[in-house]
């Protein structure tokens, strides 16, 4: 079980609250979590990728373990604790500065 | 009594005012998308609790929300609330967002660039949608104008879009993004002739369809840009700010370009300048009153870098005889210290007896007229900066 945390307007977009959590087979990469979690919330599709490219809006990041993984290649396993479901996925939308 | 409903959008969220037609006393509901950029909202002329809006955000992209009732409920196009996500073959829905520019079919490559800032070509590449206009005669059919500037349709209530990407054909490669960006923001539709439909684009120009999108061509003889382009007369790369048109008098159309306010007798095949005694020709919105086609409303700003009204004095000008004669409309609005801006989609009328005119403006103000502008009211004050303003006449 993968569980991912949304930033808030997406969660308000998908019409959840807290962690959504995502049965994966296989490889557990950024490509393979976001597939599966673009497939059960389609309406998230082109808000976190882009529609036609598929890579990253430039303003959302992915933090796991303490890791910033935006730049990690996308068929990267992303880390065990995640695969495992001891930590979560998070989709953040990137500081505005100011 | 008629009912008058006014969608706003704003840059942290939409909101809905409305009244009976007296236009006296308002009601606001809202925020509605909160904390997102609501760049235009607006209603099915044949079915007017049918509204679409682009909901947009730099973090998020591009999201476009659809109601059925008149804005009291929203949903993605393709993913209604309490329905499956995907459909019966198992394609996952959520399309509606999805602006991919047609690519050639013989190479699978763009089809075409167009200049960036530094002179180089780039492809195109999807930013978001600056307006939405539904289709006059099925509420099924709207066109979206997006950045970069491009016209999308959908025929299926904003399930998905297919681009008209002949536009793209008219020299697109000498199009080139202004300070605002390359965006399509206007979309007039000739209520006479159906397939005839006007865009303007900004550092491009005014263009016209008359085979229902499919082969376009630009429509700017007459036009004149001595300080932005190195070709004042050029055919394309005039930055058009808006175009409007009296639906009873479709070849007429009237134009706020970057500098000079402009009108065509002959649906856009020439233009001659109307400016006349305006304070300052620089301006964004334009736009007709609904039994009057002779006259005509703009808000002048002092130029093209000091986006407020001059003299810091908000003055609607009004000019009742197609142009040329314009005079100032001040009742009711701040004529000491206003430094705000009108944006060229916050402006509109209502087809009541007497006309209604709105406008929103980026200090957070909607002002109101019930008398064709003779007198202004707030609406509503302290929203965040107006993005767009459309008014809708209901039964």
């Amino acid at each position: 079980m993968i569980r991912v945390v949304l930033p808030a307007h997406l969660r308000t977009l998908a019409r959840v609250d807290g962690e959504v959590t995502l049965d994966l087979k296989g490889d557990v990469t950024q490509r393979s979590v976001l597939d599966a979690l673009e497939a059960r919330y389609p309406m998230l599709r082109g808000t976190i990728r882009d529609h036609g490219t598929l890579k990253r809006r430039a303003f959302v990041r992915f933090f796991a373990c303490e890791q910033d993984l935006s730049h990690e290649s996308p068929d990267a396993p992303l880390p065990d604790a995640v695969a495992t479901g001891a930590e979560p996925f998070l989709i953040v939308g990137a500081m505005a500065g100011g | 009594m008629s009912k008058v409903r006014i969608l706003v959008g704003t840059r942290k969220g939409a909101f809905i005012l409305t009244s009976d037609g007296t236009r006296k006393q308002w009601d606001v509901s809202g925020p509605h998308f909160a904390g997102w950029e609501m760049y235009h909202l607006k209603g099915s002329p044949v079915e007017p609790n049918r509204i679409y809006a682009s909901q947009t955000s730099g973090w998020f992209g591009q999201i476009i929300q659809r109601s059925d009732d008149g804005g009291k409920t929203w949903h993605q196009p393709g993913t209604p609330p309490g329905e499956p996500t995907t459909t019966p073959d198992g394609m996952p829905k959520g399309e509606s967002n999805k602006f991919v520019y047609d690519t050639s079919p013989e190479t699978g490559k763009p089809l075409t660039t167009h200049q960036h800032y530094d002179g180089t070509q780039r492809p195109w590449e999807f930013k978001r949608v600056w307006h939405l206009e539904p289709s006059l005669t099925d509420p099924d059919t709207v066109y979206a104008g997006i950045e970069d500037a491009a016209l999308f349709r959908s025929t299926d209530g904003g399930q998905t879009w297919q681009e008209l990407s002949g536009l793209r054909d008219v020299k697109g490669s000498l199009w080139q993004p202004g300070a605002g960006g390359m965006c399509l923001h206007t979309i007039v539709q000739d209520p006479s002739t159906p397939q005839r439909i006007y865009v303007a684009i900004s550092a491009a120009g005014t263009f016209r369809t008359d085979d229902g999108g499919m082969t376009w061509r630009a429509i700017n003889r007459g036009l004149k840009s001595k300080y932005e382009l190195p070709d004042p007369d050029a055919e394309v790369g005039h930055c058009v700010h808006r175009i409007a048109m009296h639906p009873t008098r479709p070849n007429v159309l009237f134009m706020q370009k970057h500098w000079d306010v402009m009108r065509s007798d002959d649906a856009g095949e020439s233009w001659q300048e109307i400016s006349g005694n305006l304070p300052t020709d620089f301006g964004f919105p334009i736009d007709v009153h609904a039994h009057e086609p002779e006259t005509v409303y703009v808000v002048p700003i002092k130029n093209d870098s000091e986006h407020f009204p001059p003299d810091g004095k908000l003055r609607v000008y009004r000019s009742r005889t197609g142009g040329n004669k314009w005079e100032a409309l001040t009742n009711g609005l701040p004529q000491r210290d206003c430094y705000v801006n009108v944006l060229r989609d916050a402006m509109a009328v209502d087809s009541l007896d007497p006309c209604g005119i709105y406008f929103g403006t980026t200090g957070g103000q909607v002002y109101g007229s019930a008398n064709s502008g003779d007198s202004w009211t707030a609406i509503v004050r302290d929203l965040p900066a107006v993005l767009s303003v459309e008014v809708q006449r209901l039964p």
